[in-house]
């Protein structure tokens, strides 16, 4: 029996077990999503008016029937007024699922949004999304917040012609709006985002298109309804390194032209570097860093994120081997109770097989969850 | 020669009067098709290098996208046009590109995955452009492929046992007895539990798979692997893993590598050689640090300074080519990067440029390093 505990297998029974246990807390999510509720219940007030977004110990679940998924596992961190802040981690790492609980697209009823607090400061009421019921969610989802993906491939109806995708953005949140007036507004985001020809793109299908043209639609796509904050899930991996820097340099115009902020996911710690200005390092659903930009990079504290920096080849490093972390990522069901790099960590001393590190401040901006700083922490104290 | 770089040479193009002559397409296109086919003759007549362990010649491959109701190809899809290069045993030859550049198809051609449509590919001295089937399943076994996609390229169905035991038998590497002991030897070179014989390969993750993949390739012992993008679909802690364990066995079996992948910093990392391909030509190649320490091509500038650097600090002056990667069926007439160069000239647009050794070993196709420029240049 134990043996069969230590592997991935499960049987039927078991299955079912855990499916039924599931069903009880999913039923129960699923019905707060879907009630009616007063505007009371979901307006809140921002800690720091200065925060455009404060995602505050948020918990997404997958209640899968091999067991919860805890993909998103308590993560802190706030993006302020007109400014970038990144997301970097591997594939796993719950920086994708951040983004989707924000926008409320969370697959259910297997994905939901268990407990913690995201509050949004919209133009002139705070939400807490978290909150919100499922049919409220309009208010925001691609007016206030709007959603850059990383397939621009299958993101856009490959049947409709980028002018219908593009009206339908003005109709449903202007629905006063009339047919030229939605067109203008769609040819204009066209220019904004340096399509050449803007109304020829207009008329044509997403096959006609290639990859970079496409992503600059789906980038003038999120900008119809001038929104506060766009989320941008790994805009450029798709793409190639020339497409790749032509996109970059558009969002960095784009941020100062709109006014807004960016939550910019991707696993490139160099379009990190060179795009944001907070960064936030995340690993198998936690936060486990977060600080400037120059902070992440100069001083890096995680092992974690030390070896993540000292993994990537660069340009300008001429080294014989590269540095590399070993082992995997750990499974997501029944995670540990002790720190989740420590099996990968070559920093690790006893107190790592305690509890989770608590997240410790360095400077005021700087954070990090590791025992190993937990010492100048008492010296400092 | 006189030492040449990339900046004496653009403001000596730059500072040139553009040329007003009209220029005329057919009789330039029938002159480039007649110096190609006398290359190709001339070419074919030499001896094998006898230091390469593969050398390619004038390589061209064509899909045919339209034929005519007879079946005459009508319209073709140039995928590898005119690529030379010489790869010497124990070497790394990193090709880089972008998507539809044709760096795949070439790898995949030379394997004769593909036939080829033109040029020679010489193997270990020997001709295998016209070898029949049965001949080249003898040759399988020098010859290798890491794919880039490691969910994809393994049997579902089978054992990690049965993957690497496979090709251990049909080539009868081993005899019978030793091939079980043969594998383990060869899973634990290549960093895998030997528990994970009787294993399917859904229950290990991207960057074990890869590791099979890589142990598949290596155990009927090749001289050459291709590498096709065997990084791409990892993360980063995962990928410097992988191609550490890519040099430790090239140093340990003596490999030699042709490593296709379009991260410049990866290639960098592993390669000796870098060939830069640009819509199925290879537009520039050297060694390393020719490429890195002088790279001619604006092409190759623009993809350098394309790649974002993990520094915040650091402020470049970023080349940015505008447009996108024309289609390879309807490439650009004359010199095929003449639409998104920041420097194309009326004569880039007509006439193709030569694919000619500007340096000793470094070569490179562009306008801005023509016979005539550099002979300016010496006086």
């Amino acid at each position: 029996m134990k043996e069969k505990k230590k592997s991935s297998y499960l049987s039927g029974k078991e299955i079912r077990a855990i499916a039924k246990q599931n069903k009880k807390v999913m039923m129960a999510l699923e019905a707060k999503k879907h009630r009616r509720a007063k505007e009371e219940e979901f307006v809140c007030e921002m800690k720091n008016a200065d925060n455009i977004l404060e995602i505050d110990d948020l918990h997404t679940y997958f209640f899968t029937d091999q067991g919860v998924v805890k993909a998103v596992n308590g993560v802190s961190f706030d993006i302020p007024k007109n400014k970038t802040v990144g997301i970097v981690g591997e594939s796993g790492c719950g920086k994708s699922v951040t983004s989707m609980s924000v926008m409320r697209l969370l697959q259910g009823p297997t994905g939901q949004i268990y407990s913690g607090s995201i509050r949004f400061a919209a133009e002139d009421k705070t939400y807490d999304i978290a909150e919100m019921p499922i049919s409220e969610i309009y208010r925001i989802r691609g007016k206030e917040i709007a959603m850059i993906f990383q397939e621009p491939m299958t993101s856009l109806n490959p049947i409709f012609t980028i002018g219908d995708q593009l009206d339908e953005v003005t109709y449903i949140h202007r629905p006063e709006a009339t047919a030229e007036e939605a067109q203008a507004r769609s040819i204009e985001m066209l220019k904004l985002v340096g399509i050449a020809a803007p109304e020829r793109v207009y008329n044509s299908y997403p096959h006609e298109l290639s990859g970079g043209m496409r992503q600059r639609v789906m980038i003038s796509m999120a900008l119809v309804c001038n929104p506060r904050l766009i989320i941008a899930d790994e805009p450029t991996t798709a793409l190639d390194v020339t497409i790749q820097a032509q996109i970059l340099d558009l969002l960095r115009d784009l941020k100062d032209k709109i006014n807004g902020s960016i939550m910019l996911i991707t696993h490139d710690l160099g379009v990190i570097a060179e795009m944001a200005d907070y960064v936030v390092v995340m690993y198998a659903g936690k936060v486990i860093e977060k600080g400037t930009v120059q902070e992440i990079f100069k001083n890096p504290l995680h092992p974690y994120t030390i070896g993540l920096q000292k993994s990537k080849p660069t340009m300008q490093s001429d080294s014989d081997v590269l540095f590399n972390i070993p082992g995997n990522v750990p499974n997501p069901v029944n995670m540990p109770t002790h720190c989740f790099f420590k099996e990968r960590c070559d920093r690790c001393c006893d107190k790592c097989g305690g509890d989770y590190p608590d997240m410790i401040q360095v400077s005021p901006t700087h954070f990090v969850s590791c025992h190993l700083y937990d010492k100048e922490e008492e010296v400092n104290g | 020669m006189a030492d040449i770089t990339y900046e004496r040479a653009l403001a000596r193009w730059q500072s040139m009067p553009d040329t007003e002559t009209s220029f005329d397409d057919a009789a330039l296109a029938a002159e480039l098709a007649e110096k190609k086919a006398a290359a190709i003759e001339t070419d074919a007549g030499k001896q094998p290098d006898p230091n390469a362990l593969l050398e390619v010649r004038h390589l061209r491959k064509a899909f045919p996208i339209k034929k005519s109701l007879m079946g005459k190809v009508q319209q073709e899809l140039i995928a590898v046009d005119d690529v030379s290069f010489v790869l010497n045993p124990g070497e790394t030859l990193g090709i880089v590109g972008e998507s539809g550049c044709g760096k795949t198809t070439m790898g995949r051609t030379i394997l004769k995955f593909h036939p080829s449509n033109g040029g020679q590919i010489l193997f270990d001295g020997q001709d295998i452009t016209k070898y029949p089937p049965s001949k080249m399943r003898k040759l399988r076994t020098e010859m290798q492929i890491i794919f880039q996609d490691p969910y994809s390229s393994l049997p579902p169905r089978s054992t990690v046992g049965d993957i690497l035991s496979e090709p251990v038998r049909v080539h009868k590497i081993v005899p019978e007895k030793q091939v079980k002991a043969y594998v383990l030897d060869l899973m634990e070179k290549c960093g895998l539990r030997d528990y994970y014989y009787e294993r399917y390969p859904h229950e290990f993750s991207g960057g074990q798979r890869q590791r099979i993949c890589i142990a598949r390739a290596l155990s009927v012992k090749p001289k050459l692997v291709i590498c096709d993008e065997p990084v791409s679909a990892l993360d980063v802690s995962i990928q410097a893993q992988i191609i550490n364990l890519l040099k430790e066995l090239q140093k340990s079996m003596n490999l030699t590598y042709l490593f296709i992948s379009h991260d410049l910093s990866v290639v960098k990392f592993i390669s000796d050689k870098i060939g830069v391909m640009y819509l199925g030509s290879m537009v520039e190649f050297g060694a390393k640090k020719d490429i890195f320490g002088n790279p001619l091509h604006p092409y190759t500038q623009a993809l350098f300074s394309a790649i974002p650097n993990p520094d915040p600090d650091a402020k470049m002056q970023r080349m940015v080519l505008g447009g996108d990667i024309p289609s390879p069926a309807n490439p650009p007439k004359g010199c095929r990067f003449h639409t998104r160069c920041p420097y194309a000239k009326e004569i880039c647009k007509h006439v193709t440029p030569a694919y000619r050794e500007v340096e000793p070993g470094h070569f490179a196709a562009c306008h801005m390093y023509a016979e005539d420029a550099s002979n300016g240049e010496q006086e």
